[in-house]
């Protein structure tokens, strides 16, 4: 039994009637919540649930406006197309094929391109845009919109795609573009969101490989709002991208073509080099690839034709087939002996056609032998005998050093993939490659450019520009990098002595025009005179028996064992301006093969080099 | 402090178990189901993400709870000043020593939960002012002087978590206390004079926005504009409201289902398993499941007035009011928020919500009220 005093009673009922008040205060406190409840859930419950189907604000990339390439006389090698095309995303619309069979009756659409469709979307996840048809006309697009609310999850959209105008030609500079592959993806540290697109094209070879990043461009972005049938609401806001830089480079089409022209059924290459600033003026290497071919899907014959292992396409041989330079390597190991100080430019060194050393004979190609030659002469007839013993004296370490001043063993910085640094080899390198050691008979063999010693064509020419200017010229193949010029590099004197390039010089002014020079027969006949050197490279052992009898002719052996034939030469002798170097594989004598090609290349690089054409004023491309 | 022993009436040993408030304690233990329930839709279907570990927890603070019930209420009247100035200190040390978390100091780490000293404190707080006014002879309540210690009790802790800065449990300290002082009988006209300066203050507030006297930190001035105006930033702190009223909203009047809402699982819905909570249960089970809720919530608040009633002395009924106020001011300040009638403050729905503090002292607070049911009525 409950008992209050008079005074408990009083505070009782106080202490109730506050109690009594705040009950009723959180009372209505809860009514207005249920009454929220009633309101959000259930008087405007229809439209929030349209509200949370329609929650999707979509982020929408703007694809920039990949960097355009031009040539040296401003024409375009790249153009960007717009493209129509339907994309559609599973998730938005709830019934694909169903979707899909609509669409069907709209644009032309077979049912295996439906099943690829729906293969590809449920490869892929719910949210992610798959492209159903591409290539459309403007009609299609126009009716696909005008029905969008059928047609949920489908949207048009308008993208570029990539040709390349001069086509083969520039096949291996430019190279093409492709869609983006997983070990794209893993392999971009930044993470671009671009490469997420669907049909987004990253560069795959050439330039558009190794500029990607900078051709490619920044993505804009746009956030927009959309339904749950995926029809836009409105846009909340954008954020400009910026487009791709746009290149200009140092090649022009005429003497490109022409220089693949003239080496038309030859697996050959040949770059021409303004030895004045760098500029590379050709970088042929035949046979060629049409780039647009990569655009759409390849077919089977063309696929077997690019990947012909004879004779490779697909592979740049300026720049990433290496070969032993041959004799086109003696002017580095003249130099070598006269600035070592082992040699004299005087002095004579008979040749009696072989030459003994270690108890091995070391031929020289000519049986009979040339006599007694003094460097110039060596030079001019490509004397072996003659440089086997320049390199007994002045050792590998020396030539090494000499051959990496002039670019040799050193990756030229062009802006291509797949540049290949050559070979110069010394001591070191062999007893850590081929666990071997050096002997007397790999330097000798490094003195007319074979053993070890690789260069890529690109190579030959950067040495035969330095040779000719006796600077450290760099190549350049890019003139114009987002509307500014880029520098030229190495007018600097690579310090050497000018007497002692002027011998070099003058033996490679005789192999071009003194009546015995090995390239007489293809002097220039315009009336400027060519310096050059000739170079049949080995890629087979003579042996012993075989020189008894009489070495075999390059045309009776199978095509894959005959010489390379090489060429380097410069062009006008007194005021150099152009280098060139001309390798053809398995085509047999320098002399006979690589001189000529290599001179009508000179003699039309004299003839139609011109400056540089504008280039038209950079417009922003509309995606 | 004034102390009457009203032990002889009450049960003793074991025989307390059949005075419990049984109705009390299922529904405490049905909202809490609900909530594991939540918790584990809301991690699509994950046990061990969520629910787990608030399982585990709810059983150690349901046992506390049974702990607390047992020890007579004329205890734990003792003690309050000591629980207040526990509080107090701790406080201070999270202040000071705090684990860094979100921004602001908010916790201790007790290793298998992190004790949140401000949540403590609400009950400490609620605790030292009903022993206060028990031992205050009521004809006093109203006179100025028998104020000033109050207000000093419940302004300290205020101020300190203002600092940490955390409005929203700043808010349900000062309301809990205020319910207490309000229940004591004082004159009304403080309480309008305390609302009138609210209100000043609140003006104040915003004049002192962008001067160098600015009151609340930058991220509080913003939640309270987004509050007036989602569309203001619909992507910024408004998201948080937009998205909590469309996911109750697309609930209807009887949801979309157990494990079926989609605003949770698109990700859509921020603080999904904590604060915001309230806004995925309103997809799943609707109109009805809110209605549902908030009456087991009600029924848990009824039944402490009623037992506030029941009591014989005044601190019971002080403690068993303030208390059923606290957990009030809980669950109608997260569910106004969630439905975009109030700020963004932080307030978690209480026994539902991810987190150890909030429960642990909530049913260490049931406990206390259990306590007091035992132990004083008859």
């Amino acid at each position: 039994m409950i008992e209050f005093d008079s005074k408990g009673e009083i505070k009782r009922s106080r202490l109730s009637r506050r109690a009594l008040i705040l009950a009723g205060l959180q009372g209505s406190v809860a009514g207005i919540i249920g009454w929220r409840m009633h309101q959000l859930g259930v008087k405007q419950g229809d439209q929030y649930r349209l509200l949370a189907e329609e929650n999707r604000i979509n982020i929408q990339l703007l694809p920039p406006a990949r960097g355009l390439i031009y040539d040296r006389d401003g024409d375009l090698l790249t153009i960007n197309n717009r493209v129509y095309t339907i994309e559609m995303v599973r998730e938005q619309s709830g019934d694909p094929e169903l979707i899909l069979n609509r669409l069907a009756q709209l644009i032309p659409l077979t049912p295996e391109q439906i099943d690829k469709a729906l293969l590809d979307m449920s490869k892929r996840r719910a949210f992610v845009p798959v492209t159903v048809a591409t290539g459309l006309e403007w009609e299609h697009i126009a009716a696909v919109s005008a029905n969008a609310p059928a047609l949920p999850g489908v949207t048009p959209q308008l993208g570029l795609n990539r040709q390349y105008p001069k086509g083969p030609d520039y096949g291996h500079i430019v190279g093409y573009v492709g869609s983006v592959s997983d070990y794209d993806l893993d392999n971009d540290p930044d993470r671009d969101p671009l490469l997420r697109i669907p049909r987004f094209k990253i560069g795959k070879t050439g330039i558009e490989a190794k500029l990607e990043k900078p051709l490619r461009g920044e993505a804009g972005i746009k956030r927009i709002e959309v339904n749950s049938i995926g029809r836009i609401i409105r846009e909340l806001d954008r954020q400009e991208g910026g487009p791709g830089v746009n290149i200009q480079l140092t090649i022009g089409h005429e003497l490109q073509s022409f220089a693949l022209e003239r080496m038309k059924g030859k697996s050959a290459s040949a770059v021409v080099m303004d030895v004045r600033n760098g500029d590379i003026m050709a970088l042929a290497s035949g046979p060629t690839f049409d780039p647009n071919k990569f655009l759409k899907p390849i077919s089977q014959k063309d696929w077997a034709e690019m990947n012909d292992p004879k004779m490779r396409p697909l592979v740049n041989k300026a720049v990433a087939g290496t070969y032993p330079p041959a004799s086109t390597f003696k002017m580095i190991v003249a130099l070598a002996a006269l600035e070592a100080g082992v040699a004299n430019q005087g002095e004579d060194v008979r040749c009696k056609g072989h030459m003994l050393v270690s108890g091995r004979k070391f031929h020289c190609w000519r049986r009979g032998g040339h006599g007694n030659v003094n460097m110039r002469e060596a030079l001019r007839y490509s004397c072996d005998v003659y440089f086997y013993e320049m390199a007994l004296r002045v050792g590998i370490e020396n030539i090494t050093r000499m051959a990496n001043r002039f670019g040799l063993g050193v990756r030229p910085n062009v802006e291509l993939p797949s540049m290949k640094a050559g070979l110069t080899p010394t001591k070191e390198w062999k007893n850590r490659i081929k666990k071997q050691d050096w002997v007397l008979g790999d330097s000798m063999n490094a003195g007319i450019g074979q053993g070890f010693v690789l260069a890529s064509p690109l190579q030959l020419a950067v040495m035969t520009a330095r040779l000719a200017t006796g600077t450290m010229i760099e190549p350049r193949m890019i003139n114009m990098y987002d509307n500014t010029i880029t520098p030229v590099n190495g007018v600097e004197p690579l310090g050497l002595k000018s007497s002692h390039l002027a011998v070099v010089r003058q033996g490679m002014f005789d192999v071009s025009n003194h009546r015995r020079g090995t390239a007489f027969g293809s002097r220039l006949k315009n009336g400027v005179q060519m310096a050059g050197k000739t170079g049949t490279s080995q890629v087979r052992r003579i042996t012993t028996s075989e020189r008894r009898r009489g070495v075999v002719k390059n045309e009776d052996l199978p095509w894959n064992r005959r010489d390379h034939a090489l060429f380097v030469g410069y062009a006008p002798f007194r005021d150099p301006k152009y280098a060139v170097s001309v390798v053809v594989e398995h085509g047999g004598g320098g002399s006979k093969v690589a001189a000529p090609i290599a001179r009508d290349i000179l003699a039309r690089t004299l003839k139609v080099t011109k400056g540089y054409g504008e280039l038209p004023t950079r417009k922003r491309e509309q995606t | 402090m004034h102390f009457t022993d009203n032990s002889k009436s009450a049960p003793v040993g074991f025989g307390k178990i059949l005075y419990f408030h049984w109705p009390l304690a299922l529904l405490v233990l049905t909202v809490s189901c609900v909530g594991f329930l939540m918790l584990f839709s809301v991690a699509g279907g994950d046990l061990s993400t969520w629910a787990q570990p608030q399982i585990t927890r709810f059983v150690i603070g349901f046992i506390t709870m049974l702990v607390i019930a047992m020890i007579p209420i004329s205890f734990w009247q003792r003690v309050s000043l000591l629980a207040y100035f526990l509080s107090l200190i701790l406080l201070l040390v999270v202040e000071f020593f705090g684990d860094v978390g979100g921004g602001s100091q908010r916790w201790i780490d007790l290793g298998f939960m992190r004790l949140q000293p401000s949540e403590l404190m609400k009950i400490a707080l609620v605790m030292v002012l009903a022993s206060y006014y028990d031992w205050l002879d009521e004809a006093k309540v109203s006179k100025p002087q028998w104020l000033v210690l109050p207000i000093i009790l419940v302004a300290i802790p205020t101020l300190l978590v203002l600092k940490q800065p955390d409005l929203g449990t700043a808010m349900l300290l000062v309301a809990g206390a205020g319910v207490v002082v309000f229940s004591a009988g004082v004159s009304l006209w403080y309480f309008g004079a305390v609302i009138g300066a609210l209100v000043g203050l609140v003006t104040a507030v915003f004049y002192t926005r962008g001067t160098e006297f600015e009151i609340l930190n930058d991220y509080q001035y913003r939640r309270i504009e987004t509050f007036l105006d989602p569309s203001i930033s619909p992507f910024g702190d408004g998201y948080h409201i937009t998205q909590s009223k469309i996911s109750l909203g697309s609930g209807g009047f009887s949801g979309r289902g157990f494990m079926e809402g989609t605003q949770s699982r698109g990700n859509f819905l921020p603080e999904k398993h904590t604060d915001f909570i309230f806004a995925t249960f309103g997809e799943e089970f609707g109109f009805m499941g809110g209605i549902t809720l908030l009456s087991l919530y009600m029924l848990i608040v009824f039944f402490c007035y009623v037992s506030a009633m029941r009591n014989k002395d005044r601190f019971s009924s002080l403690l068993t009011i303030g208390i059923g106020s606290t957990f009030f001011f809980y669950f109608a300040v997260n569910m106004l928020m969630v439905m975009g009638l109030a700020p963004v403050v932080g307030v978690p729905l209480p026994l539902v919500s991810y987190g150890g503090s909030a429960m642990m002292v909530l049913l260490g607070a049931f406990g206390l009220v259990q306590s007091a049911h035992i132990h004083n009525v008859r």
